[in-house]
């Protein structure tokens, strides 16, 4: 077998913008071997494998294949290389077959549909794959996609395959059947690198784990000698102070119970699972969870934007005490109620505003429906805009200004303060602070911190561990869909946070 | 000459146009592009050819002068180069300029039935008519002269009566049908139109494809107007002479459920459909104009059937009307 790594990096380093991504990575995978790449959110996984694939160009460092150093320009020059990626996003054709989209784009052979369906039968039984060449990809399940995408990789000869977060769509015993795969190509020769959060799946499958942490390379650890608990100290690393003013809850009383909530995605797959918990008014209830656990169907869930399955949400009234159920009510009905969600998803323009009208109009979205006369009233959205610009100093020409050419932070601070602005019971904010720089974030955090003591119900959705444990009071920790724990901010650690957000999975079997 | 023969040959003359603009409209729309503009272009390609016959005829002394090969030749790739060109300009503004599809393509209908209108009048004015009307018959004659002869009982009639273009249109038919179905070209063409972004990522040029596809189709529409006036109207051009059959064409794709060879026989029922009130005798004027809305109702009965029974292959390109550009990071 040959000794010299399948692909070795050196240096590389990527920024975007004053962002850094990936700094001075080092990183190396051997013939027939599974590495496992661990992270955190934002922590520059993809972006690593991406460079490797060609989609993005490291500023700095150096790529060798088999020793010998190349530049990979492009997604071509990556496959002449023998390298593919296989994304969490599935490229397919959903009209054609499988050999079909297998074979699209490939010019080099001659055009026998029939003569490639049986190499593609070959590929799957070499490796043990179960898959019908002739099979259209909308009949196919998510791991039949799935198993396409593999092939198609293999299909054009690649030697070091990545996966981006293959088992995320997966049930465990698809999982397992990956795995088994996985280990028959890696058997062969190949290399495999996979990237994944789940720390039992890593241990399950990886012959080494490569750490990443906020962009740098903290530690490459065989598999056989590490454990749970040094991984996740080594993904989270120390915890950081960031001196956010907390004050303890005063007199917090119930305000919003979820009881048994299930809730199916898109695809039929179950993505809150049993989820029960009680949000107080005057208080910060924290939501930690790898991107995807089911935060936003949470959410949605209560502001009756999403099918529930089976399950309850009650609202209990502040002034009088009264209890209503909130699953018979309509996205409307639940807003006159006090209940808010600002919404900054990952394009933040996506839920919430309309990018093409300004500020003021975009208030208005809110207030439309109330007034008497047949024109609308343009005067109390107007000073409402021109409040929250002051206020949150939000930076634009003016209150007629699209909101579509603002900032990023000052987007997200217009939305944020649209829904404060209308005196809330029940505050739910999803990566409110995603993309700011320090102080809009603070100022940020600040809102929030008066709406609970305004005596709202604040439901946060964030991301960073460090922020989570200064700002929230609890923390309801979410994994698959699953609460895998709800725990005291104030006395909790990122450790213990950390392996409950990767529990979701752990009694998958493996 | 029986009656059935001469509906069955009435309907394949009125059908031949429709068959031509909605096999150019199926390649067109297989890359994603909704070309509504195709009506416009048939148009075109129709006075393009005459255009072209008109100056033949000019140039030459006398009738006996012309040449059978380039009277036809000079009219074909007339009518081939003005659809095409009116093409370009959709495709330019829809792949590279990515403007609205159907803006766009009502755009050129107007400007292409504008165009034929004016040059209509102006050669028609230059041949010293009265009316916006112009004739090219001696160039006709070469288009509608049947193969073989057309007077040999029924299978002559049904079969053998045609002009050469007639049977150009069901060739091109086919052999569409086979270039979709069966080549890599055919595959790469109809990933483009499904999932342009999927394409892409697999190393095909979609811009070419759309192209190609948005010209081709636009150039093989043209010939459909070629044939209008040429054979079926046996080379007198008038004004707005060409109705409503760019829009049947369109409505004939919808038929056709994207399948050309489907398209030859929906091009036949289409004709007949388009002639029964001129077939029935003592029709009313209203009674007409009732008859006249029958390939519409049709296509509108496939559309139901088609949306109840939600089979994949039968509906649209994925990604019809949508202008496809590479998302940047």
């Amino acid at each position: 077998m040959n000794t010299l790594p399948a692909i070795e990096l050196c240096g590389v380093t990527k920024t975007f913008g004053s962002v850094i991504a990936n700094k001075d990575v080092n990183l190396d995978v051997r013939h027939g071997e599974i590495l496992a790449i661990l992270g955190e959110n934002g922590s520059g996984k993809t972006t690593l494998m991406n460079m490797i694939s060609g989609i993005y160009y490291p500023d700095e460092g150096k790529i060798f294949i088999d020793g010998e150093e190349v530049v990979i320009k492009s997604p071509k020059d990556a496959f002449a290389h023998g390298i593919g990626m296989i994304h969490q996003h599935f490229k397919l054709v959903d009209l054609f077959t499988a050999t079909e989209n297998i074979i699209l784009g490939i010019k080099d052979e001659k055009y026998n549909l029939k003569q490639a369906a049986e190499s593609v039968k070959a590929l799957c039984d070499r490796y043990g794959f179960e898959l019908d060449p002739k099979k259209k990809i909308y009949e196919m399940a998510v791991s039949e996609k799935q198993t396409v995408e593999i092939i198609k990789v293999l299909y054009r000869g690649a030697e070091i395959l990545i996966l981006d977060e293959p088992t995320a769509v997966l049930t465990p015993q698809e999982t397992r059947k990956l795995f088994d795969v996985l280990r028959k190509m890696r058997d062969d020769g190949k290399s495999i690198i996979i990237i994944t959060h789940k720390l039992h799946e890593v241990l399950a499958i990886s012959d080494r784990v490569a750490i990443l942490r906020k962009g740098e390379h903290v530690a490459t650890v065989d598999t056989a000698t590490t454990s749970e608990a040094e991984l996740t100290e080594l993904m989270v690393g120390k915890k950081v102070s960031l001196n956010i003013d907390r004050t303890e809850p005063r007199d917090a009383t119930p305000r919003l119970f979820v009881e048994g909530l299930n809730c199916l995605g898109h695809d039929g797959v179950k993505v809150l699972d049993n989820v029960s918990f009680t949000a107080l008014g005057g208080e910060i209830l924290g939501i930690a969870g790898i991107a995807g656990s089911g935060q936003r169907e949470l959410l949605e869930a209560i502001a009756g934007l999403q099918h529930i399955e089976s399950g309850t949400i009650t609202y209990r009234s502040p002034e009088d005490g009264e209890d209503t159920d909130l699953r018979d009510k309509t996205p409307l009905e639940i807003r006159e109620l006090g209940v808010r969600l600002s919404f900054v998803p990952e394009d933040r323009l996506g839920m919430g505003l309309v990018g093409d009208m300004d500020i003021v109009d975009n208030m208005m979205l809110r207030s439309y429906s109330y007034g008497k006369s047949f024109f609308l009233d343009r005067d109390p959205p107007k000073h409402l805009a021109e409040d929250i610009i002051a206020h949150l100093e939000v930076v634009t020409p003016s209150a007629a200004t699209p909101v579509r050419r603002l900032s990023g932070g000052n987007v997200q601070k217009v939305l944020v303060g649209r829904e404060i602005s209308s005196a809330p019971t029940v505050l739910m904010a999803a990566y409110p602070v995603r993309g700011l720089d320090i102080n809009s974030s603070y100022l940020i955090y600040n809102l929030l911190n008066a709406q609970k003591e305004k005596g709202v119900a604040v439901i946060f959705v964030g991301e960073d561990l460090d922020v989570l444990l200064e700002l929230c009071d609890r923390i309801l920790v979410i994994g698959s869909g699953r609460v895998t724990g709800i725990v005291d901010a104030r006395t909790s650690t990122k450790e213990e946070i950390g392996l409950l957000m990767t529990k979701g999975g752990s009694d998958d079997g493996e | 000459m029986s009656f059935l023969a001469n509906f069955i040959q009435r309907a394949m003359v009125q059908g031949i146009p429709l068959l031509f603009g909605s096999t150019g409209e199926i390649l067109t729309e297989k890359s994603g592009n909704l070309n509504l503009g195709i009506p416009g272009i048939m148009y075109v390609g129709g006075i393009s050819g005459v255009m072209g016959a008109f100056y033949y005829e000019q140039s030459l002394s006398s009738p006996e002068a012309m040449s059978g090969f380039l009277a036809i030749l000079i009219p074909l790739l007339s009518a081939l180069l003005g659809a095409g060109l009116v093409s370009l300009i959709y495709a330019f503004l829809t792949i590279t300029l990515r403007a609205n599809q159907n803006v766009t393509g009502l755009a050129i209908t107007t400007f292409g039935v504008g165009f034929g209108n004016f040059f209509g009048g102006s050669l028609a004015k230059l041949a010293g008519s009265e009316t916006a009307s112009l004739s090219v018959v001696e160039t006709s004659r070469y288009f509608k002269a049947s193969i073989v002869g057309s007077d040999s009982g029924f299978f002559g009639q049904v079969f053998l009566s045609y002009g050469f273009l007639a049977y150009v249109a069901i060739l091109i038919a086919v052999v569409v049908t086979v270039l979709l179905r069966r080549t890599r070209l055919g595959l790469h063409l109809r990933a483009v139109g499904e999932n342009p972004a999927t394409a892409d990522a697999a190393g095909i040029n979609v811009g070419a494809y759309k192209y190609g596809a948005t010209v081709l189709g636009g150039a093989v529409a043209g010939l459909g107007g070629l044939y209008y006036v040429m054979d079926y109207m046996g080379g007198i051009w008038s004004n707005n002479g060409f109705g409503d059959r760019g829009w049947l064409a369109i409505a004939l794709v919808i038929f056709a459920l994207w399948n050309p060879s489907y398209g030859i026989l929906g091009s036949f029922i289409f004709g007949g459909l388009y002639i029964l009130p001129v077939i029935i005798p003592g029709l009313s004027r209203s009674m007409v104009e009732f008859f006249a809305t029958f390939p519409y109702l049709v296509t509108i009965a496939v559309l139901v059937v088609t949306s109840m029974r939600k089979k994949r292959e039968t509906q649209p390109p994925a990604s019809l009307g949508l202008s496809y550009f590479r998302e940047e990071r």
